[in-house]
């Protein structure tokens, strides 16, 4: 009897919910990203995520693409370089400056970065989700659950990075998970410990923030041109990212949205045009049904 | 190896990557450090965001360019001009480290009378012999003047004016090489010449230090060796050997290829660089060979008077009959006696060039019976891999050992250039091995750096490493010969041999390994270690005699475990001492990580500086200390000078760093060491596009190519092949592809073989990005997609636009993915001192198409262990791995 009363109440009931953990999130400085794409075959390794296929695209060193469900760190390459520009006339004085070489330098670069899931503080996929799959875990970091996720694809369209896509496999969606298996057992994610130049950058939120700030001023001063942050803090648009980055360009060079937008905050009037919708025609019907019984 | 053994002493990374973070200023040419070792490019990385200034200097921006702070494109093959250009620069500015320059190397001896430079000589320097193609005429003009007092006297002048000093040789040689000269050369700018040179000056010094980081960009040509020379020579005139982030970090790729000449694998050489002997009167009996040392210019291709008698009784190398004789009596124990010479004769006597490119040269030709491939893949890694193939085809037996079957395993049937398989008469026998994990053993990579690594878990079914193949066979070879009364069977029967182990290994998760006869993996680590005879392991290699008392496998080794249960090559302590790491891991000799690391003190015996400090003479004590082991006697004071007529370490004054010359000083004109010039001069390389715009002679004149038809080169500057390429890796692959073309996780990063040509070049010839193209050379052609990118340019060289084409070298026709191979289009041309091919620059054309060929397959889907797809037993559905759910019935792609 006593296990019948618990199978009718358990769907109402909510466990204790896990102690909450410092936030933590990754900071990517791509003026230290070799491209080596360890950070890749890490994630794949751990995750035992499966290949893509095999697709030549000649778009400079990335053959992978985008992130999707079985690709969870993804390694862009831009190459910028004036095509058949003049060579800019010798100095008259041997410039060795460091940061004046740099700049020079930067005239003719290779950007690379290290894309992932970008675990935003109110992140839309996780307001679209129906079946409560996506939620904020106890480190802030956005998770799938996938024996839960029913495969709708509502987060596919909501995330404005282009982040989650549903698996072939089992149709279920999934992305990064920050992993959140490493974490739990004090480990930091695979990526992080994989990448060698330290590009990629784990720890509690709080600390990486405080560091982008010094490392952005100091980039500056290396003659980076275009350095600038994007995600450490929330804009009128969009929520703050638990995953930001030092770029060296405008977002949309490194293929991110300039403005990222958050789907939701369109809603209400949806609400009010549906609420209104569903009175008026209440109203309608009211009428209809009034005439007829008069009539 | 000779470049650096020539001008230090030591063929080896005198330093270790971790010490680049302490560098102030790093020149990376002659390779894509980021590329091809991402993990130790930090150290670089590190530097440059102390405020080091990063340069990279490479026919192709790569993802080191895109990390530095100068970048310079130069024409592939060009670099001794470039270096040479430097050298020029700092000479004529006066910019040279004067008091390190006068104490430590060889500025102010004085050359005999005898030496001619190549300045004045059409880039020739004296004794060439043009039909033996090597410089085996007038010995000894190459020498110094010496004195008749005692062995080593030399004439010197150390006001270095004397006009036949090395230093005025040197300033005349290096006079042609301005920056203007060297610029036309190069393709680059005459600035960059200066910048680069400016910054390494200013880097360099009391306070500051410089390193220069190289790879194969240098070492794969037929010029490879003096190129390293010439680095040699910036870094002793600027002071920088033996600094804390100073030296020249040689980036050698594989995991333990410095062990792989150390032990060696080469067979020219005996563990610890002795040299294995000649089939010459001065290596007949080991008293010759003990006498006569080491022959440089030796006797295959030289008079006999070519060895320096210098070396083998000053410095050192004295003690060459140590290591000798230690190592007969750990090869033979107890059938080595004083009465057999310790079983000397028992080692076979080299009567010409067996290296690899050669003996494969020769197997082509039908002149190799049999086989035995370990590790190694030249049907798609060696250069002309057309000629490799074809000589693979004419074996009677070939015994592979890999992981996978790779293009040398299934050449007699997936060779898509080669005809039926019927008509291979080769009996192919593939034998699979572990894989590191696999197996316990010793990686030495290229900073010198012994790493122990553990065995994690047994191979699967048949596989084995490759220490139980070599140890059984060598059991079997014994049992075949016992009985045999034939003198060529006594090296075998009277080998000690003893590698067993007493009880099969646990491994770390407490299970025991199945496989019972593993040999002995620490056995064999403290056998190159060394012991006293039935007695203790050995401490130092100073603890080495000749009489026969001590065993040692490798003398370079000893140190490595100093006592039982001590392995210092498993140590993996961390801490940081002052400028080193010496609790990581053992670093031959003696856990020394910087080399030469005497010349880190001025001659009296104190640091350059405080910030620079390194090993310094302690007073009190009367010792040397510091951060690092010192590579000198640790009780020798600065102010030691050798008396008239001292032999061995005596000889070594107070102030000589470089140990291991009979001088003790660094070489900046090598009178021996390096077969083809004292001092780095440009030649182009065998195959190019333009002439040689210093001198008359076009290329390298002990250069040798092999004549056959299937090795043809192209002429000198011949407009059927106007482009300049050269061959690189990606970091997302790994040589010809074994080790990587057989994982999918790999296989997606960099999917398809490709080629890299500047737009310029791609619009001329109608070829579009990731359209196909075809490149040929005079060996062959291969098709390819294009990758079309503003990251090359077209170079202007003597006012010519030349087109450089990238060629990556990963591919065959074995693995997961295929396609073309580099090597199909490269040629069987070596340099005289090491034999080392050169496909860093050869000439071909490109054309957009295919080729209309068969095309290779590759194997369907990726090796893997069976039950990959079926679903986990005693496992809920929701749980199952993608794919492996049975109830829901998804189409799998």
């Amino acid at each position: 009897m006593a296990n019948l009363l618990r199978d009718l109440l358990y769907p109402f009931t909510r466990p204790t919910a896990l102690a909450s953990r410092r936030p933590t999130g990754f900071f990517t400085d791509t003026t230290l990203c070799i491209g080596c794409k360890a950070c890749e075959v890490a994630c794949k390794q751990w995750n035992q995520l499966p290949s893509d296929g095999f697709n030549f695209t000649a778009d400079s060193y990335d053959n992978t693409a985008q992130l999707s469900a079985t690709t969870w760190r993804h390694v862009t390459f831009i190459e910028q370089f004036p095509r058949d520009a003049a060579a800019p006339p010798s100095p008259p004085d041997l410039n060795l400056d460091l940061t004046s070489l740099m700049m020079e330098a930067q005239n003719g670069r290779w950007l690379m970065m290290s894309d992932v899931c970008k675990h935003c503080s109110a992140a839309p996929c996780q307001m679209a989700c129906p079946t409560g799959a996506i939620i904020h875990n106890e480190f802030n970091d956005v998770y799938i659950q996938n024996d839960i996720c029913n495969g709708c694809g509502y987060c596919v369209a909501a995330c404005p990075f282009g982040v989650i896509s549903r698996s072939a496999f089992d149709g279920h969606a999934h992305k990064c998970t920050l992993c959140y298996d490493r974490q739990r057992d004090d480990l930091i994610p695979a990526c992080a410990k994989a990448c060698p130049t330290e590009s990629i950058r784990f720890g509690p939120l709080d600390e990486l923030r405080a560091h982008a700030a010094r490392r952005l001023e100091e980039v500056k001063t290396r003659g980076f041109k275009g350095a600038r942050l994007y995600g450490d803090r929330a804009t009128d648009t969009y929520s703050d990212l638990g995953a930001f980055f030092l770029l060296l360009d405008e977002p949309s060079r490194y293929g991110l949205p300039d403005n990222p937008d958050t789907p939701q905050r369109h809603m209400i009037a949806d609400y009010i045009r549906g609420a209104a919708g569903t009175l008026l025609w209440i109203a309608i019907l009211a009428i209809a049904v009034i005439i007829h019984v008069r009539s | 190896m000779p470049g650096l053994g020539a001008s230090f002493g030591r063929g080896a990374a005198t330093t270790f990557q971790a010490d680049l973070a302490a560098s102030d200023c790093i020149l990376i040419m002659g390779s894509n450090m980021a590329e091809a070792h991402p993990v130790g490019f930090r150290f670089p990385l590190e530097a440059r965001e102390r405020g080091g200034a990063l340069i990279h200097v490479d026919p192709r921006f790569t993802r080191t360019s895109a990390m530095a702070n100068l970048y310079v494109r130069i024409r592939a093959g060009s670099d001794i001009a470039f270096l040479g250009g430097i050298i020029n620069y700092i000479i004529e500015h006066d910019l040279w480290f004067k008091e390190y320059v006068l104490h430590y190397t060889n500025a102010s001896r004085v050359l005999s009378e005898a030496f001619v430079d190549a300045e004045e000589n059409s880039g020739i320097f004296p004794g060439l012999d043009p039909d033996r193609r090597a410089y085996v005429k007038e010995p000894g003009s190459w020498n110094y003047s010496l004195l008749p007092d005692a062995i080593g006297a030399v004439r010197s002048d150390r006001s270095l004016e004397h006009p036949l000093c090395v230093f005025q040789v040197m300033r005349r040689h290096y006079a042609r090489y301005t920056p203007e000269k060297v610029s036309r050369i190069c393709g680059c700018k005459r600035e960059d010449v200066v910048r680069v040179a400016e910054l390494l000056c200013r880097n360099s010094g009391r306070e500051r230090t410089s390193a220069i980081v190289y790879a194969l960009g240098w070492t794969q040509h037929t010029t490879g060796v003096q190129m390293i020379r010439a680095a040699g020579i910036i870094q002793l005139l600027l002071g920088n050997m033996g600094r804390p982030g100073g030296g020249i970090m040689a980036m050698r790729g594989h995991c333990s290829i410095q062990g792989s000449t150390d032990v060696p694998t080469l067979y020219n050489l005996l563990p610890g660089y002795l040299s294995h002997p000649d089939a010459v009167p001065e290596n007949a009996t080991l008293e010759e060979y003990i006498k006569h040392g080491r022959g440089f210019a030796n006797a295959r291709n030289c008079s006999a008077s070519g060895f320096w008698l210098e070396e083998a009784t000053l410095g050192l190398w004295s003690h060459i009959g140590s290591f000798i004789v230690s190592l007969l009596k750990a090869w033979y124990g107890e059938a080595a006696t004083p009465d057999n010479e310790f079983g000397f004769q028992w080692l076979p006597k080299l009567d010409g060039d067996y290296s690899e490119l050669p003996t494969f040269f020769q197997m082509h030709r039908g002149g190799v019976k049999g086989l035995f491939l370990i590790g190694q893949n030249p049907a798609a890694g060696a250069p002309n891999a057309h000629l490799n193939r074809a000589a693979l085809r004419n074996l009677d037996w070939l015994v592979v050992r890999d992981w996978f079957e790779h293009e040398s395993a299934n050449f007699w049937y997936a060779d898509p250039t080669a005809g039926d398989p019927k008509t291979v008469k080769t009996e192919v026998f593939f034998l699979p091995a572990a894989t590191n994990v696999e197996k316990a053993g010793s990686f030495t990579n290229t900073e010198r750096l012994l790493q122990w690594h553990e065995k994690a878990l047994d191979p699967p079914g048949d596989c084995r490493s490759d220490s139980w193949f070599v140890y059984h066979l060598g059991v079997r070879l014994k049992r075949l010969y016992t009985g045999s009364t034939q003198e060529r069977d006594a090296p075998i029967q009277n080998l000690t041999w003893d590698y067993s182990r007493l009880s099969p290994e646990i491994l770390p998760d407490g299970s025991q390994s199945m496989i019972a006869d593993e040999p002995d993996a620490e056995k064999v680590l403290q056998e190159m270690n060394g012991r006293r005879v039935g007695g203790e392991l050995l401490k130092a290699a100073g603890e080495l005699q000749a009489d026969g008392s001590t065993a040692c496998g490798v003398w370079i080794y000893t140190g490595v475990f100093p006592a039982e249960g001590d392995n210092r090559a498993h140590s993996r302590n961390p801490a940081l001492n002052g400028a080193t790491y010496p609790g990581w891991g053992f670093a031959w000799p003696a856990n020394r990580r910087t080399l030469y690391n005497r010349a880190s003190a001025d001659p009296a015996g104190r640091p350059w500086s405080e910030r620079k400090k390194l090993i310094w003479w302690d007073e009190k004590e009367s010792k040397w200390t510091g951060f690092d082991v010192p590579d000198f006697e640790v009780g020798k004071p600065p102010t030691y000078r050798p008396a008239q007529g001292a032999l061995g370490m005596d000889a070594i004054a107070g102030d000589a760093p470089f140990i291991l010359h009979p001088d003790g000083l660094g070489w900046l004109f090598a009178p021996f060491g390096v077969r083809d010039g004292p001092l780095p001069t440009h030649y182009e390389p065998v195959e190019s596009v333009v002439k040689n715009l210093l001198y008359s002679t076009q290329m390298n004149p002990t250069a040798r190519d092999f004549h056959a038809d299937l090795n043809l080169l192209a002429k000198e500057i011949d407009p059927e092949f106007p482009c300049v390429a050269t061959t690189y890796r990606l970091t997302e692959h790994y040589l010809s592809g074994p080790m990587s073309r057989f994982n999918s996780w790999l296989n997606e990063l960099q999917p398809e073989m490709f080629f890299e040509i500047d737009p310029e070049l791609a619009e001329e010839r109608g070829i579009e990005n990731g359209g196909w193209a075809v490149v040929r050379s005079r060996r062959g052609a291969i098709e390819a997609r294009a990758m079309v990118t503003s990251r090359m340019k077209p170079l202007v060289v003597d006012g010519k636009t030349i087109h450089q084409v990238g060629v990556p070298i990963h591919w065959g026709y074995a693995g997961e993915t295929v396609g073309a191979m580099a090597n199909d289009l490269t040629s069987l041309v070596t340099d005289l001192n090491v034999s080392m091919h050169e496909s860093k620059a050869f000439s071909v054309d490109i054309r957009a198409g295919r080729l209309g060929r068969k095309a290779p397959r590759a194997i369907a889907a990726a090796i893997r262990p069976a039950g990959l797809d079926a679903p986990i037993p005693e496992t809920p559905e929701y749980a199952q791995p993608e794919g492996r759910q049975q109830r829901w019935g998804l189409r799998r792609d």
